[in-house]
């Protein structure tokens, strides 16, 4: 069994997060870089797989500058097989990043690909659905359980309603959501080890492929700061305050 | 020049903060009030390799240096304080002079134990009639055929209830037999013989959940292949430990300094008294600036103290300061932290209170500030050695 795990570089979640005033981005003096929570999730599954048959590959896979091989190394560490980095420049639109990952899945032709449901950073949700489009394959988004056998992949997904069970043949996409597993830290050993793992580097140009975004950002903005609460003195006052002021109601 | 940690360094840094996330406020909060050892934390970080950070490959461990022991223990102590940063302390450092004089059997039957976890060891020095002057201990060592007998007593011996082995330094020749008073000293790996050895615990200030004891050595039989090197060196043999430990302690003040910060910045940030955040006050604000510039300052030193150990370069004025300005930064930053609280700052759920009363120890403990100030006075300085 191959695994391919796209993974991002985000903003550690605990970083405070400013907006440059001219709306252009985020600063980023001092933040923090992490794997984005939800690939640090799809890589646990990953590995998992791989403890049970123990044949697997977990190839890590990121589109982005030199400085996400610190990601990789992590999910190396993790105790990944190998990385590849396609190294591209921003800005770099959903749809890129989507083509570039169905390339490489086309030269890597792994049997399953989990990556997380969106990126902490800009909450798209839009790779693994793109991706699977892309390729052909089934897909099952925000799973909360996976199951292999028989050539085949059971996915409980968690949605509105409550739990739905999808079944298909691999190769597939799956997206994992936030309570499939509690995602493992690296070893010190791990962390030798992953020093004289494989990190390929593959600068985007020679992939030929036709990126122009299709989407642009305009402009960041802070939320609007939120105010004050305020104590009402009954159940009644609340909800004629909802209806003429929130109007909400 | 180049002040940016290496690739692993930073592996390391990330990794032990997201395995310490598993051990939150409340688990340390509890083990301190329950004086409870915190096996599952300690056990987790052997698991995950780290006690084996420093000792070599051969033996189980990952031989890196000592600047790597230290950021592990930064972070250590960053997220549990002192009884995360004691519970594993002596595993990382402690076996130094077993690791460089230590007969090789020695090495292979022990070293692998204590990166696994299973064997804890406890530092038997400290002596109640011999503080900071180690070499006048009255603990004996007499051979007697393949064994030595020892009788005498240790105090301020930590984690004695949860050690099996504990790396003992008694006289094998009496102080007024010898020429120079670093002679005549020598260093056990002893078991720790609950039948000849009866283990007290003392109460103290803080830092419950691990145990600080008094030894009464009684007859303890020691197999003469216990001894650490040759007899008569185990003093020296003490001096090799020294740098590393202090490097240690001071990476561990500079983490629970910044634990304290960030508790107090958070708070001064959140809770509103005449109308304005408590932070908006210069004078809740600069001490914390204060402390936050200080903790800086001592890690950087701590850092550098640690660089040269590892280049095998002589560090032994850098370490001496490392541990001078971190403890001291430690104890200012858990003060302001405590005061930027206010009434909550005195109170258990707050946690400060428990980082204050840990970074007290810190100024006293392996080695005390005015210890540290006399050392940087007569071999930096050169001035007149004053005791
Ligand atoms: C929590 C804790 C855990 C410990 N764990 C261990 C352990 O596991 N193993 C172990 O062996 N030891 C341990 N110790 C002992 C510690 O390493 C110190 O060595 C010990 O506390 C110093 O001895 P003392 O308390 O008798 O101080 P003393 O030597 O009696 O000194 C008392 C005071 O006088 C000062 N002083 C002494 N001489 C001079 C001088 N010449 N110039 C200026 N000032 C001087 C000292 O700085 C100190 O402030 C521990 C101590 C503590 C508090």
């Amino acid at each position: 069994m191959k695994i391919l795990v796209p993974i991002k570089r985000v903003p550690d979640p605990a970083t405070t997060i400013r907006v440059l005033a001219d709306g252009s981005g985020i600063a980023t003096d001092n933040v923090k870089w992490v794997i984005n929570p939800f690939d640090e999730i799809a890589v646990e599954e990953a590995l998992r797989v791989k403890e049970k048959q123990p044949a697997s590959e977990v190839v890590v896979v990121a589109v982005g500058e030199p400085a996400w091989q610190e990601q990789l190394r992590t999910a190396l560490a993790m105790g990944a097989d190998r990385a590849v980095l396609v190294r591209i420049s921003p800005p770099v639109d959903t749809g890129a990043v989507a083509r570039i990952l169905a390339r490489v899945a086309a030269d890597e032709k792994p049997d399953l690909i989990i990556l997380g449901k969106q990126a902490i950073d800009d909450d798209s949700n839009q790779i693994g659905q793109m991706l699977a489009e892309l390729l052909g394959w089934p897909q099952a988004t925000f799973a909360s359980k996976v199951e292999l056998a028989d050539g085949r992949c059971t996915v409980v997904r968690e949605v509105d309603g409550g739990l739905e069970t999808l079944s298909f043949p691999l190769p597939g996409v799956i997206t994992t959501d936030l309570r499939l597993n509690e995602p493992r830290y690296a070893s010190l050993p791990g962390i030798m080890k992953a020093r004289k793992k494989e990190l390929k580097e593959i600068p985007v140009e020679t992939l030929g492929l036709n990126l122009a975004p299709l989407l642009k950002v305009r402009r960041l903005a802070s939320p609007s700061k939120r105010q004050a609460g305020r104590k009402v003195a009954s159940a009644a006052e609340l909800v004629s305050l909802l209806h003429s002021e929130a109007k909400v109601l | 020049m180049d002040f940016e940690l290496t690739a692993v360094q930073q592996e390391i840094v990330h990794g032990v903060r997201q395995l310490c996330k598993r051990f939150p406020d409340a688990y340390w909060r509890e083990h301190d009030a329950a004086h409870e050892f915190p096996h599952a934390f300690y056990h987790a970080v052997a698991e995950a390799g780290y006690l084996g950070v420093a000792i070599p490959g051969q033996y189980g461990g990952s031989g890196l240096g000592i600047a790597e022991a230290a950021l592990l223990m930064r972070e250590v102590a960053y997220a549990g304080a002192m009884n995360a940063a004691s519970s594993i302390h002596l595993s990382i450092f402690g076996l130094t002079p077993v690791v460089l004089h230590g007969a090789e059997e020695m090495k292979r039957k022990y070293l692998p134990e204590v990166v696994s976890g299973k064997l804890h060891a406890a530092f038997a020095v400290t002596e109640p009639d011999a503080g900071n002057d180690i070499t006048h201990i009255k603990t004996f060592a007499r051979r007697d055929g393949d064994y030595y007998v020892i009788n005498g007593r240790k105090i301020f011996t930590t984690k004695a209830q949860v050690a099996r082995k504990m790396l003992l330094l008694a006289r094998t020749i009496p102080l007024e037999n010898t020429s120079r008073k670093t002679d005549g000293l020598s260093l056990f790996f002893a078991d720790l013989d609950r039948a000849a050895v009866e283990v007290r615990e003392l109460e103290k200030l803080g830092r419950h959940a691990v145990d600080t004891n008094i030894l009464f050595i009684d007859n303890l039989r020691v197999p003469a292949t216990d001894l650490v090197g040759e007899e008569g060196r185990g003093f020296r043999y003490l001096l090799d430990g020294l740098n590393p430990e202090r490097i240690l302690v001071a990476a561990e003040a500079v983490g629970i300094g910044r634990a304290a910060v960030d508790r107090a910045v958070r708070y001064a940030k959140e809770r509103v008294v005449f109308g304005r955040p408590i932070g908006q006050n210069q004078a809740i604000a600069h001490p914390l600036a204060e402390a936050y510039a200080k903790l800086e300052v001592a890690d950087l030193i701590t850092i550098k103290a640690a660089w040269l150990f590892d280049q095998r370069k002589p560090c032994g004025a850098e370490a001496a300061v490392a541990k001078l300005l971190a403890a001291e930064a430690a104890f200012q930053a858990c003060d302001r932290a405590v005061q930027t609280l206010g009434g909550y700052g005195y109170m258990r759920e707050y946690d400060v209170e428990r980082y204050f009363r840990e970074c007290r120890m810190l100024k006293i403990a392996p080695l005390s500030q005015e210890m540290a100030l006399n050392m940087i006075s007569e071999h930096v300085l050169r001035l007149p050695r004053s005791y």
